[in-house]
């Protein structure tokens, strides 16, 4: 296999790191309107967790995406 | 940019001389990076200046500026305590620049011809000394305040023997590494975003140039996409300044109470 051709492969495995990230998105907002709908009350309190929550999933994603980037552009 | 048929969305982060030039060894160099922070330091001056008119009766950019400085105070007083006032101006200075930044790099300046867009967050030398001024701003408090007892920040207080020895390691690798990730964080996600866009805008115009029938399907759907994620950008921006703030005001108080 050429190193060409080996470059998009490896791309194409690190975006699948972008999918897993979403995930992780997606279970953070979830949990988040699971508790918030039982106790209203409460989760304005929360929304800043929430936040810290979601930035610490959505850099894993974006970390994925960039090391797709660095193999496709950079390397 | 949109040479034949190759996509180089990297072209857009290039630090290039406005005035002067990189050559012999020359430290003094007007750069597009210096030009844009420029742009953004007195788009904040404006906005503060415009709004600091102290009047009885607020007018609403009056109401914006002391809404934002309120909602960085909250901020701050919730993570820190009472002594949060004294580290109150660094970090609305992060949040309000960091905010900015992301903002002007996310308008639609290219339309103008001789206006080169440039992000000034997504480089890491910006986020990466931001990041690093918080956490000087940790350890000198830390120490400080505390002297060497700052260390026990690593140890957790209720813990049997064996637990602490385990640990302490961990939590030294995970202070360690914080710096990293916190400078890591807005640069990344302006870089992906405005890669992303740079990617699905060569699509439209190679799709344009191809002259078929699917490249009109390519040019809508590339269109939409471009949409949705200048919207994503738009949240993103607000949300990196956000929980950059949040992290300093809650590191910063880590330091202070220790646990």
């Amino acid at each position: 296999m050429d190193v060409a051709s080996a470059k998009l492969i490896g791309a194409g495995l690190a975006a699948i790191g972008v999918g897993a990230a979403a995930a992780g998105v997606g279970y953070v907002f979830g949990s988040f309107l699971n508790s918030a709908i039982r106790n209203p009350a409460a989760s304005d309190g929360q929304q800043g967790r929430l936040y810290i929550g979601f930035a610490a999933a959505e850099l894993l994603g974006l970390m994925a995406f960039a090391v797709a980037m660095l193999i496709l552009f950079a390397f | 940019m949109a040479a034949e048929g190759k996509i180089d969305p990297m072209h857009q982060f290039v630090i290039e001389p406005i005035f002067g030039s990189f050559g012999h060894n020359n430290p003094f160099v007007f750069t597009n990076s210096a030009l844009w922070t420029l742009i953004v330091l007195g788009t904040i001056w404006l906005f503060m200046w415009g709004g600091m008119k102290r009047e009885l009766i607020p007018g609403r950019w009056q109401i914006a500026v002391e809404g934002l400085i309120s909602f960085v105070d909250d901020m701050v007083n919730v993570s820190i305590g009472p002594e949060g006032k004294k580290f109150l101006p660094w970090v609305f200075t992060a949040f309000v620049f960091l905010l900015f930044a992301n903002l002007i790099g996310n308008m639609p300046f290219g339309i103008v011809a001789p206006a080169h867009p440039f992000t000034i967050t997504a480089q890491f030398t910006f986020t990466g000394v931001m990041s690093l001024i918080t956490f000087a701003i940790v350890l000198g408090v830390g120490f400080w305040k505390h002297g060497l007892h700052f260390l026990s920040l690593f140890v957790p207080k209720d813990a049997p023997f064996v637990f602490k020895i385990v640990i302490a390691p961990i939590e030294l690798i995970s202070f360690l590494v914080r710096p990293f990730s916190l400078g890591l964080r807005p640069f990344i996600a302006m870089f992906a975003g405005h890669v992303l866009l740079d990617v699905f805008g060569n699509f439209v115009v190679q799709a344009l140039n191809s002259h078929s029938a699917g490249g009109i399907g390519i040019t809508i759907l590339s269109l939409l996409f471009i949409m949705f994620v200048s919207m994503i950008e738009l949240l993103v921006a607000a949300i990196q300044a956000y929980v950059f703030a949040i992290l300093t005001s809650l590191y910063i108080g880590e330091a202070i109470n220790l646990h």
